[in-house]
């Protein structure tokens, strides 16, 4: 209990955890329909372009976040329409855009800046990343994302089983999708600047993972993702102010240790 | 005899790909109580003929109406995704599902629909099964879990895309059973595309020929007469 007082103490600190929980429970909420569709790897080639982005405004002294989120949401939509259009291979091309993005992002930044602190916290991610108005942010896109996964709650449900299906009875499919993505990449650059680039898209996945390993029922799963992500993010930031070691690698790794336990239990 | 209520009528359709048209001047109605089978080679354009009375592609030309889709009465058991053999979600849940298009912008589902739901599951025979995990049931329990999907959404038309792909003979004959009691129990027209030309002769009253430019429309007896019947079916 002193320990978390003591961290407390520390206006960054309180910062990171609203910020950080917020974001865990967004990503791991998106993350149930997204891996489900097999579209975990659009999250992982979202953090790449959200990277890009960040080293782009950097450089040319942009704000940040308001230049990276408009390019990541387009970066979305593109993703989206890349993983369904059957002539290209879509791992394949969601490969070659996150590589080239995160080229990109180094080349303008070694050329600008150098190779910085300011790199190496895009990449691995920074505590000391968030500010009052990115505290501000997420609590608005979390709001966000729940009402709106509260309000479309079976209509993403049946959108995710089967496409077709919903496509048939009637459901827009194409907005629910857009729609998803768009909070995907509002969630990844958010979450991106404390967890870093490489590491971001583990938020999105490991919980869904993990609930899936367990639990049978749809809104068990994305229950479960929700809590499971939020306990993750704060263990792991614990975790990292106990062992001064970066944030987001030990969130991973206590999403890791916690798919590991489900799914040792869900092998039983 | 007096007319029966028209739920899907092709006039002068054509279906294909730009300008590459598979099937021209396609002329059917599926009335309530038909039982129709699509029959064709691969590539004869079954999925695209599908895909539009489904509303999902417009034809090249012609005009579909979709009574039973605009009533809200259609019922559509898709071909499954491998996405969803390992899907986390209970039997119930994905029954419910089919109710979506009835229920505007609400937030939950009645108890009018949850005891529907109960009711078409009994029918089915997964009643059982509710609590069940989707991903645990045998192919032909979960076709019947879509089925039941399927007429939470209708109880007019049933559109089903080559149901008993996958299934071990005994399931797809359990299948076939079911559908029959629906078409002549409880009044439910039919319209399935599939390979298994036995069955379609067998279980179908009206058979949908399509291949290489010509179709046919017409009944069993009359498809055995004309030629692509015969060529068929040997």
């Amino acid at each position: 209990m002193s320990l978390l007082l003591n961290m407390l103490a520390y206006p960054f600190i309180v910062r990171a955890f609203v910020v950080g929980a917020l974001v865990s429970l967004c990503a791991a909420l998106l993350g149930v329909p997204l891996v489900l569709k097999r579209y975990s790897m659009i999250g992982d080639g979202l953090s790449h372009v959200s990277f890009g982005a960040l080293a782009v405004a950097v450089a040319c002294g942009f704000a940040p976040l308001w230049f990276s989120i408009p390019v990541v949401m387009l970066a979305a939509f593109f993703l989206l329409r890349i993983a369904e259009s059957a002539r290209v291979s879509a791992d394949a091309a969601i490969a070659v855009l996150s590589a080239s993005a995160l080229a990109v992002g180094v080349v303008v930044t070694s050329l600008t800046t150098g190779m910085t602190t300011d790199v190496d916290s895009y990449m691995f991610g920074s505590i000391l990343a968030m500010s009052r108005s990115d505290v501000l942010l997420s609590v608005t896109l979390a709001g966000a994302v729940l009402a709106l996964y509260a309000a479309f709650y079976h209509r993403l449900f049946a959108v995710t089983f089967d496409e077709s299906f919903a496509r048939a009875t009637g459901v827009r499919v194409g907005a629910y999708k857009t729609l998803l993505s768009l909070l995907t990449a509002l969630t990844v650059v958010l979450g991106m600047r404390m967890m870093g680039a490489m590491l971001i898209s583990s938020l999105v996945i490991f919980p869904a993972l993990s609930a899936m390993r367990v639990f049978k029922r749809f809104r068990s799963v994305v229950l479960f993702a929700g809590g499971l992500s939020v306990v993750c993010f704060c263990l792991g930031l614990i975790g990292s102010y106990l062992l001064s070691t970066p944030v987001g690698a030990t969130v991973v790794l206590c999403d890791l240790a916690a798919f590991l336990v489900c799914a040792a239990l869900g092998r039983r | 005899m007096e007319e029966k209520k028209i739920l899907l009528a092709c006039r002068d359709v054509s279906l294909g790909y730009e300008h590459k048209p598979l099937l021209e001047h396609l002329d059917l109605t599926v009335r309530a109580g038909d039982y129709v089978a699509v029959l064709g080679e691969n590539g004869s354009g079954k999925s695209t003929l599908l895909k539009s009375l489904l509303g999902l592609t417009p034809p090249l030309s012609g005009e579909i109406d979709r009574g039973a889709q605009r009533a809200g009465q259609l019922g559509y058991l898709p071909q499954q995704t491998p996405a969803q053999r390992d899907f986390p979600a209970t039997v119930e849940e994905v029954v419910l599902s089919g109710f979506l298009n009835r229920r505007g912008q609400r937030l939950r589902y009645t108890g009018k629909e949850r005891s529907a739901a109960l009711m078409h599951m009994g029918k089915l025979g997964i009643l059982e099964l509710r609590g069940k995990c989707y991903r645990e049931l045998s192919g032909g329990q979960q076709q019947r879990v879509l089925l039941a999907r399927a007429l939470c959404a209708a109880n007019e038309l049933l559109i089903l895309d080559e149901p008993v792909t996958g299934l071990d003979p005994a399931a797809s004959q359990d299948l076939y059973k079911t559908l029959r009691y629906l078409h002549d129990r409880e009044g439910m027209a039919i319209l399935m595309v599939t390979h298994d030309v036995s069955a379609a002769l067998r279980e179908a009253k009206t058979i949908l020929h399509i291949g290489q430019k010509r179709w046919f429309y017409g009944t069993v007896e009359e498809y055995l007469r004309d030629e692509s019947g015969r060529r068929f079916s040997v």
